[in-house]
């Protein structure tokens, strides 16, 4: 008999006599222990902090000084935030279900657990020209699909993961996938995608892209059009012709108005592709990973022949990328064909001065939940209200502690930027669903009128801030991540 | 030595939080100082070891429930399966849909052999073990989702009824179902009795074959699951009218089936909002939006 790979997956929980074999991505009996890529991790559902408190837990006080005097928390240097608040330390740990809350009247209250459903997803810009894949093309980590290809902003490719279709709405691998993809992106940790009929890309929130292997270094100092007009006056008289080579834009000095300008001279040249205003060039070739975002490694091949009644042999030609990393230097031979020759020092440095305007080329990851549902019942007994609240900007929204951009709208459907919380911040559960910290800020006033818990206010100083909670490092990656 | 279980107060000082492994227990009593420190004393005795007990026997306890015989040596085991026996010969049930209440009442138990107590409980994540003295009662808070500020209804349970146990069934729960119900809320004699009609009941609140239930063999969840490889639910999509109804017309039949064998004496069924409610004479009728004063998961 062979082992089959599933059953050799399976760990064996030692936390108590139960003893339950889990399997990957499942949890066990108690569901606080799980097996998350062999590693034997402890998985919670986030709550408030009032529970963990109620239940003796601690807190992560960013800082441990200063009283809460009942202005906004954030002033002063102290921030509570909701990472860990739903763990408490190891050993001790109240289960999910279990329902301690009394209300009113209320002896005790019986209940299932949580209904765990989760809208979240990640945005991802990822700085390149390069062509990454058509736009609505999937997705895909380890094959299986988790979100697509969406509009390309400036200068950078953009994607749009996981959401509530990917997490929940495929087969069980598909939403284990995308679980761990977005929680590894937002983690900041690199992740590996292929996008259908398109590139290889590895992502990780604040470095650079890495596309088919190759890390990208630089995103383009704008397109070929804006490039010419740029840096047309410091090719002035250094040489008759420059090409920028653009997937978007292609510019050409001769025919651009920034080069009529100046007075330059017609070269003759003659450009593929579709001529948009003078010196303007669409589609000169296909998109790709070569030059400028285009698939070409070859410049000359998006140029036809040169006008023999208006070319002179020896006109010289810069061709170059908008990012400068792609140039090569050219004179016309006595049939007025380009031969490449070696650029001259002046005119190299304006290639690298077009390097230097190229700001590195990153990827950044935002985070996207909506908060409008459930979880709005832990803070007031009048959900919308508190709605409202953030709406009006009275009361403030951080994840983490970081700034959010929250979407006019219905609901409390934020943004944040993945790299400006703690490491670690985001978890998840067996769902699968992405857990988030999430902290609504606001004046105790405010807080009393929008229908608050004011029993459960607590004072700052009484959250255990002397303690630090131990976070145990998350398992290490396996394989090609 | 024994392993120890965790044990604490809670945060108002007046409720026990016990836990061990998978089990995590809210106790709470009523009476003379002596007598409660007494009874909690006897809580904790009681449930040091009691794991242990349970897995012991895990195997057993795991298989079909025998509807004639038990092999069962613990008395919380043989309590699980008293509670699943009369369910056996027509379904198939292991004495694990009792657990959580068999503990609970024993734990209980143990507290009221150890003093007299004018009225106490243990919350065993839900399925609850009562005790009540003359002219005593309880309040019990239903709610059909805590994450949703949804429906809360309260019922009475007094001295003079005859009911002692409280359980609750679901999908969302901890413990697979085989239906779709978000909760079945079952007042019975014992909270074992009560744990077992909750599944029971909850099984039967089903649309078999509808292509909005996403189901999932309960081995593929959790590979030495006691439902071998029977098909969870794992979600539940939209529905119709008609198809909640229906849903919940198939859990209530069964519901007045145990009613009219005594092994029930209340049912509380909901299903995407929609709630049917069986035998409770007293049903306060109050449904009333209402949120957990303290209580939310967050999953954003």
């Amino acid at each position: 008999m062979s082992t089959d790979a599933t059953t050799s997956d399976k760990i064996r929980c030692d936390a108590c006599p139960v003893m339950c074999y889990i399997k990957p991505g499942a949890a066990g009996a108690c569901d606080r222990y799980a097996n998350h890529d062999g590693q034997l991790v402890r998985v919670d559902p986030h709550v408030l902090l009032e529970r963990t408190v109620s239940h003796g837990g601690r807190l992560v006080p960013f800082q441990a000084s200063g009283d809460w005097d009942g202005k906004l928390v954030h002033e002063p240097d102290v921030f509570v935030t909701a990472i860990g608040a739903g763990t408490t330390y190891p050993d001790y740990k109240p289960a999910p279900f279990i329902v301690s809350s009394e209300i009113d009247g209320v002896d005790m209250v019986t209940v299932v657990t949580e209904g765990i459903f989760s809208y979240c997803g990640v945005k991802v810009k990822i700085d390149t020209d390069r062509f990454l894949g058509p736009e609505t093309a999937t997705v895909r980590v380890q094959g299986e699909a988790v979100g697509h290809v969406t509009t390309s902003e400036y200068g950078s490719q953009m994607l749009s993961l996981g959401g509530v279709h990917h997490l929940t709405g495929g087969s069980k691998k598909e939403g284990r996938v995308t679980c761990d993809a977005l929680m590894d992106l937002s983690n900041c940790k690199p992740v590996e995608m292929t996008i259908d009929g398109g590139a290889t890309v590895v992502v990780q929130a604040g470095y650079p892209p890495i596309v088919n292997g190759v890390p990208e270094e630089r995103m383009r100092v704008g397109c070929g059009s804006a490039t010419i007009g740029m840096f047309a006056k410091q090719w002035q008289g250094k040489v008759d012709e420059v090409v920028v080579v653009d997937d978007h834009i292609t510019g050409v000095l001769s025919e651009h108005q920034a080069g009529k300008v100046l007075d330059i001279q017609d070269t003759g040249i003659k450009m593929k592709g579709r001529r948009s205003t003078p010196g303007r060039y669409f589609q000169v070739a296909e998109p790709g990973t070569g030059w400028g975002g285009t698939q070409i490694s070859d410049p000359l091949s998006i140029l036809g022949p040169f006008d023999p009644k208006v070319a002179k042999p020896g006109t010289t030609m810069l061709m170059v990328s908008t990012t400068g990393e792609h140039a090569a230097y050219y004179e016309l031979d006595d049939a007025l064909k380009p031969v490449e020759k070696t650029m001259p020092p002046d005119l190299q440095s304006s290639v690298e001065r077009i390097q230097e305007n190229c700001e590195p080329a990153l990827c950044t990851v935002l985070f996207m939940g909506g908060a409008g549902g459930s979880l709005r019942a832990g803070v007031t007994d009048n959900p919308v209200r508190l709605t409202r609240s953030v709406k009006d900007a009275l009361t403030r929204v951080t994840c983490g502690g970081a700034p959010v951009y929250v979407w006019p709208g219905g609901g409390i459907t934020f943004m944040v930027d993945v790299t400006r919380l703690p490491a670690g911040a985001f978890g998840y559960v067996p769902t699968p669903a992405l857990v988030a910290p999430i902290e609504f800020t606001m004046r105790l006033s405010d807080y009393a009128a929008l229908g608050g818990h004011m029993d459960h206010v607590r004072p700052l100083a009484s959250l255990n801030a002397g303690e630090i909670r131990q976070v145990t490092p998350p398992p290490p990656k396996t394989g090609a991540r | 030595m024994a392993r120890q279980p965790q044990v604490g107060w809670l945060k108002d000082g007046k409720r026990l939080h016990l836990q061990d492994g998978p089990i995590d227990l809210i106790v709470e009593a009523q009476g003379g100082r002596e007598e409660l420190h007494a009874a909690y004393a006897a809580a904790i005795d009681r449930f040091t070891g009691l794991l242990n007990e349970l897995c012991d026997e895990l195997k057993l306890l795991r298989s079909p429930a025998d509807p004639a015989r038990c092999e069962l040596q613990g008395p919380v085991a043989r309590r699980m399966h008293a509670a699943v026996a009369p369910f056996a010969r027509d379904h198939f049930i292991t004495p694990m849909a009792a657990v959580a209440g068999s503990v609970a009442e024993e734990i209980l138990g143990a507290m009221v052999h150890a003093a007299p107590l004018a009225r106490a409980y243990v919350n065993n994540g839900g399925d609850i073990a009562l005790h009540l003295t003359d002219g005593e009662q309880f309040c019990v808070g239903l709610i059909d989702r805590p994450d949703a500020c949804g429906l809360m209804r309260t019922t009475t349970i007094r001295a003079d009824d005859v009911a002692r146990g409280i359980a609750t069934s679901g999908y969302h729960g901890r413990s697979f179902s085989l239906g779709i119900a978000d909760a079945v809320t079952v007042l019975a004699r014992t909270a074992a009795q009560a744990d077992a009609a909750a599944t029971m009941i909850g099984n039967a609140v089903d649309l078999p074959g509808h292509p909005a239930v996403v189901r999932c063999p309960a081995n593929e969840l959790q590979v030495d699951s006691d439902l071998g490889s029977r098909l969870v639910t794992r979600d539940v999509g939209p529905l119709t009218y008609q198809a909640i109804e229906a849903a919940l017309e198939a859990g209530k039949a069964m519901a007045h089936r145990l009613l009219g064998q005594g092994l029930i004496e209340a049912s509380a069924l909901h299903l995407k909002g929609e709630i049917r409610v069986i035998g409770l004479q007293r049903a306060d009728a109050n449904v009333q939006p209402a949120v957990l004063a303290n209580e939310s998961m967050i999953h954003a």
